[in-house]
Formats: C-alpha cells, structure tokens, sequence
C-alpha cells in the first residue's frame, strides 16, 4: 500500500505538471472569458443607462427577423461550402493516396500545403486580384476577345463561395488522406474480382472507410466557414452580411456589447447542435471522428 | 547549469523590460495617415520617446478602449463629436490639461468648439488636430452631373457606385433628402423615422452600388482604375487623386459637405501622460503640422501652419469648395447616447437587403 502510493504520487503529479499548460490555457483564455461573455448576454441596459438581467438580448434574436435570417443563411452556406469542399476534394485526396506513386503523392501534398504558408488575407487578396473587374481574368477575357467588356466578378455569392472554398481545402484534404491512406488496397481488388461497378465499389467501400475522415473534415471545414469573417466580407462585398459580421456590428457600430455576447453565445450554440444533428443522421461518433 | 540559463533568461527579460521603460514608449491609436514616417523618426530623435502606432477608426478605438476601460493606450485621436457620450458612459479619457497645451499653436476657434463640443460636467477632453469633410469623389469626365449625394442612387452610375456603409452616408443621404439630421439628434423617435427613410432610399438603390468600401486606399484604387466613377469618400483622397489625373477631384455637395475635427485625446490609464503631451504640441507645431498637411491634404488646426503649405493644398481648397460651399458645410455636433444603436440596426438591415 505505501509502496503503490509512493511509486504514483510522483507519476501524478508529473501528469498534472504536463497538463498545467493546456488547462491553464483553457481555464484563462477560453472558459473565464466565455462566462464573462455569458453574464454580459444576460444583461440589458434600460432606458436610464442601468443594467438589468434580463433575457432580451436572446429574444431580440428570435423577434427581428434580420438576425436569424442572417444567421440561417450563414449556416446554410456554411453548409453547402463543407459539401463543396469534400467535392473537390475527395478526387485529390484519393489520387494522393491511391494512384500516384509515393514520391510524386508527397509532391502533390507539398503543392497542397504551399497555399496556406501566407496568411488567409493574402489569399483572399490574391483572389480579388485575379477576379476584380480590372483583374487579371478579365484581362484575358478580353484580349483574347471572349467578351468585349470586362465583367465584375466579385461581390457576390459565387465569388464568396469560392473563396471559402479554396481557404478550407486543406482542412478537408488532411483528414481525408490520413483516412484513405490506411485503407488496404486488396479491398477494392477484391470487389472488383466480384463484380462490383465503380460506383457501388466507391460508395459501398471507399466511402464508408473514409467515413471518420469525412466526419472529422466535415466538422472543421463547417466550424471555419461559419466563423469566418474575412473572406465573406471582402468577396463577397455588399450582399454577403455574415452572422460573424452581426456580432462585430454590435460591438463595434452599435456599441451593444450585450447584444453581440448573447449573438455570440447563439452562435455557439446553434453551431454545436447542427453539428450533432450532422452526426446523428450520418451515424457518426464524434470520438470515432477524432480518434 | 540549470540555474544559469534560467538566470541568464530573467536577466534578459527584465533587461527588455527595462529597456522599454527607460526610453518611453508613447502608444498612439490613429487614423492611417495621421503619423506620417519622418514626423515620427523626428519626435523620436528630438525626445527619445519611441512611438508605435495602431491604426483604427472612431468605432474600433472606442470599442477598444471600452475593452480596457481607457487602457492600453497613451494617447487617441477620435472625432470631436464622437467623444463627449461615450465619455459620460464609459469614462474612456482623462481631463485634458490644457495648461500643459501650447494653445498659441492653435486655431482659436477650433479650440474653443472642441474644447465646447467634448465637455462633461466641468473638463473638457480633447485638442482638435486636423480636419477636413466627407463629400464626393467624382470622375468628372465619367459623371460630369454628379454634384449631390443623389449621384450614390443616380441610376445613370449604375455599377460605378461605392460608399462606406458607415453613419456619414445615412446622414449625408438624409440632408440629401431635404432634412436635417442633426436636428433631430435630440428626439430620437424622429430620427428613427428619418433613418427608415434613408434606409429604403438605399435599399432601393442597391442594385446601382459595386460595393461598399471599407479601406481608403482600396476606395482610390477603384477611382484610379475607372471601376468607380462616383463614391462618397474624405476631401484629402479626391485630391490626392486629383494630383495623379485631372479627371478625378473632390465635390462639395449641394446640400452640403460633412465636417468633421479629428482630436488628440488621452486614455484614462495612459502610462506616459507626458509623451502624450510632447506628441500632441509637436505634431501641431506650425512646420510639422504643415509637413502633415502637404502630404495627407488634411486641413490643420495649427494655426501658422498656413505659411509652410505648397500652392495647391490652397488651390485644391479653392476648386472644390465655393464662398457658398463652404457656409453650407455641416459640422458634425456631439453624438448623443442611443443613435448609434438605431444607426447599427439600419446599416444591418441595409446590408442584408438583397
């Protein structure tokens, strides 16, 4: 008995000093925050400039119907951006793991990556460049005399979505090929002997392989694009009001701190609970997802 | 061994940490444009003060000083009228000492209506150091009739129009409209109805807008490349862009520019109160103040600046800005508490309009 405690005391202790770190971290910089923010959404300021509790803040939400049409759209096009991104990225990924040779699967990953060495900023600079009305794809357009005139292509749902798009690529690339990677190829092989088609080879076998990649892709591309705030608002200009963008408005035009922290929690929330929704119909874990 | 590094370690970060104390440090929040580069290395040689600038706006610098109650920063310079409200709320500045100002500096006038416009109960808040009005930046060969804010919901622009989607556009449009918005500062009821007004208008009219720009430099490049042909955007930038190409310029609206003074004013919890203060005299010290003016095209409130200026800086003036014009400018009085709300909600509703 004394040998036992004396022999994990200190094997405890060093656990508790590897985790100070991290529970540091998330005690200070995201719980106590957070309840701040919580007991600021619950309060209200009345006509006299006094704070009161109150529940407004939440209602407010619910009654004007700019605020959650704002943020059904935001969720629905984070919606589609997640699809999007696993269709365009699916294809790479699987050529990465499973049709190009080893060394050249490693080139095409280090191209994959190479985007993301500049700051989101960049890239979406870099994008506005090429598709401005004075941009570079409207030059060419037209001196190879396609159009007469050159065409605004950005401030606008498309543009948006194409930049959302390209900025959460990679982290749908990532988790898909570490899942396709450990997927034997003697499967498929062996589906083929048997006669199946590519396409129920591809959604009876290859898909739910990937399935906790595609989960775990799915949930971080989702969580990006709704937080987001860059590329909504410079791609997509005067249409694109994102439900990011509400809160920044309400503490920062309106001076509404109460308002935004209760739009914040919203949004929390709401986001936590499509992304249940999302596990629950696919017949996902989450813990599978991130294993 | 151990002990050494971690010896050597302390040592180094109480060495940075001492360094940073014993120079001074004078943190300065700002507009871009309001510390240009030479002034800076400048006021660093002459004081030994070193200087590091954030950029910002009126909102975010008050937001971010409601962050920290007044902290963070020595020194900030906000429009005059946006500081008395937030100052009985929030209590985001200190007493100006205005002992400590060489007010002979100082255009008198603009001293007395800052000093007027940002007092709470018996101190005032700021020193007034440039100003300059919100108008149209036009392409004249493009949109020769542009003369009035209606030029922002002219369908003959369609696709050429940009904005702010910003407060100085809901009151611009409103004079626009035939009101006046800062009289109904004080009945917010009517104001709320005067800015559904203006809302719909815009609305309405938003199928004519490229965008709404949100960074001045990207505004001018639009004007440059003949993607924006009408926009409302600060007197300084349509000359600017007047210098480059004789098409573009600066218009007075007819129903009137928007006036507006930048101040200098200091945090609650400044920690160098005396930088702040040897920053403010230098930057209105009649040579700087002009080296300031020649090169952002702001107007000065120092008040012998005028014998440093180059020619054009008055010549610009004097094109854009009749006798007439020039009385009908409209200086923006103190913003009172609430209106920004039901302005926030309007610029929502705005946006999200399809």
């Amino acid at each position: 008995m004394f040998l036992k405690s004396g022999l994990e005391q200190p094997a405890r202790l060093g656990l508790w000093l590897l985790l100070a770190p991290v529970i540091l971290w998330l005690a200070l910089l995201i719980i106590i925050p957070h309840i701040e923010l919580f007991l600021m959404s619950l309060r209200v300021e009345d006509d006299w400039g006094e704070a009161a509790w109150s529940l407004d803040n939440y209602r407010h939400f619910f009654e004007e119907r700019l605020y959650w049409l704002t943020f059904v759209r935001t969720a629905a096009y984070s919606l589609l951006v997640t699809f999007l991104t696993f269709l365009v990225t699916f294809p790479v990924a699987f050529y990465i793991t499973k049709l190009a040779r080893p060394k050249a699967g490693m080139i095409l990953m280090i191209l994959l990556l190479l985007p993301f060495w500049v700051s989101e900023l960049v890239r979406v600079y870099g994008w506005m460049i090429l598709l401005r009305e004075s941009g570079v794809i409207n030059h060419f357009l037209v001196s190879l005399g396609i159009i007469d005139t050159p065409m605004e292509m950005l401030y606008n749902d498309a543009a948006m979505l194409l930049g959302l798009v390209y900025t959460s690529m990679l982290f749908m690339a990532v988790p898909l090929i570490s899942s396709l990677e450990g997927m034997d190829d003697s499967l498929i092989e062996a589906a083929h002997d048997l006669g199946a088609s590519k396409w129920v080879i591809f959604t009876r076998i290859v898909i739910p392989y990937a399935a906790p990649g595609i989960t775990s892709g799915s949930i971080v591309v989702f969580m990006l694009t709704l937080g987001n705030y860059l590329t909504p608002n410079l791609m997509g200009g005067k249409n694109s009001l994102w439900f990011t963008e509400q809160i920044y408005n309400e503490f920062i035009a309106s001076f509404n701190w109460n308002q935004g922290a209760a739009f914040g929690f919203l949004l929390l929330l709401l986001s936590s609970f499509i992304v249940w929704l999302g596990l629950r119909l696919s017949g996902q874990s989450l813990g599978k997802a991130l294993s | 061994m151990k002990k050494g590094v971690s010896t050597i370690l302390c040592g180094a970060l109480l060495g940075l940490s001492f360094n940073a104390q014993a120079e001074g440090v004078l943190r300065l929040l700002t507009w871009k444009g309001y510390a240009p580069q030479p002034l800076v290395e400048k006021f660093e040689k002459q004081t030994g003060v070193k200087v590091q600038i954030t950029y910002s706006n009126n909102e975010e610098m008050i937001a971010k000083l409601r962050a920290t109650r007044g902290a963070g920063f020595d020194l900030a310079q906000p429009s005059q009228d946006r500081i008395a409200s937030v100052q009985a709320k929030f209590r985001l500045y200190q007493p100006i000492d205005y002992s400590k100002v060489k007010t002979g500096q100082i255009v008198p006038s603009m001293l007395e209506a800052v000093k007027k416009n940002t007092r709470v109960k018996d101190a005032s808040y700021a020193v007034p150091f440039a100003y300059g009005t919100s108008g149209l930046i036009v392409n004249k060969k493009a949109a020769p009739d542009a003369t009035d804010y209606t030029a922002l919901i002219d369908p003959a622009y369609k696709g050429r129009i940009s904005y702010r989607l910003k407060r100085p556009t809901l009151i611009a449009m409103a004079f626009a409209l035939g009101d006046d918005p800062f009289a109904k500062y004080s009945d917010p009821d009517a104001y709320k109805q005067l800015m559904e007004r203006v809302r719909d208008k815009l609305i309405e009219a938003k199928p004519l807008v490229k965008n709404y720009w949100s960074n001045g430099d990207s505004l001018l490049e639009m004007m440059r490349s003949g993607e924006v042909t009408v926009a409302m955007g600060w007197d300084n930038g349509g000359w600017k862009l007047h210098a480059e190409n004789p098409d573009l310029d600066f218009v007075a609206p007819k129903s009137g520019a928007l006036g507006w003074i930048d101040t200098f004013a200091i945090p609650a919890k400044s920690k160098n109160i005396d930088a702040a203060y040897q920053w403010i005299n230098f930057m209105l010290a009649p040579e700087n103040a002009a080296f300031f003016t020649n090169q952002e095209k702001y107007g000065t409130a120092s008040r012998d600046a005028g014998k440093h200026l180059n020619p054009e800086i008055r010549a610009n003036f004097e094109r854009s800005f009749s006798q007439a014009d020039i009385d009908n400018i409209k200086w923006y009085p103190p913003v009172p508490a609430k209106i920004e709300q039901i302005e926030g909600k309007i610029l929502d509703q705005i946006k999200a309009a399809r």
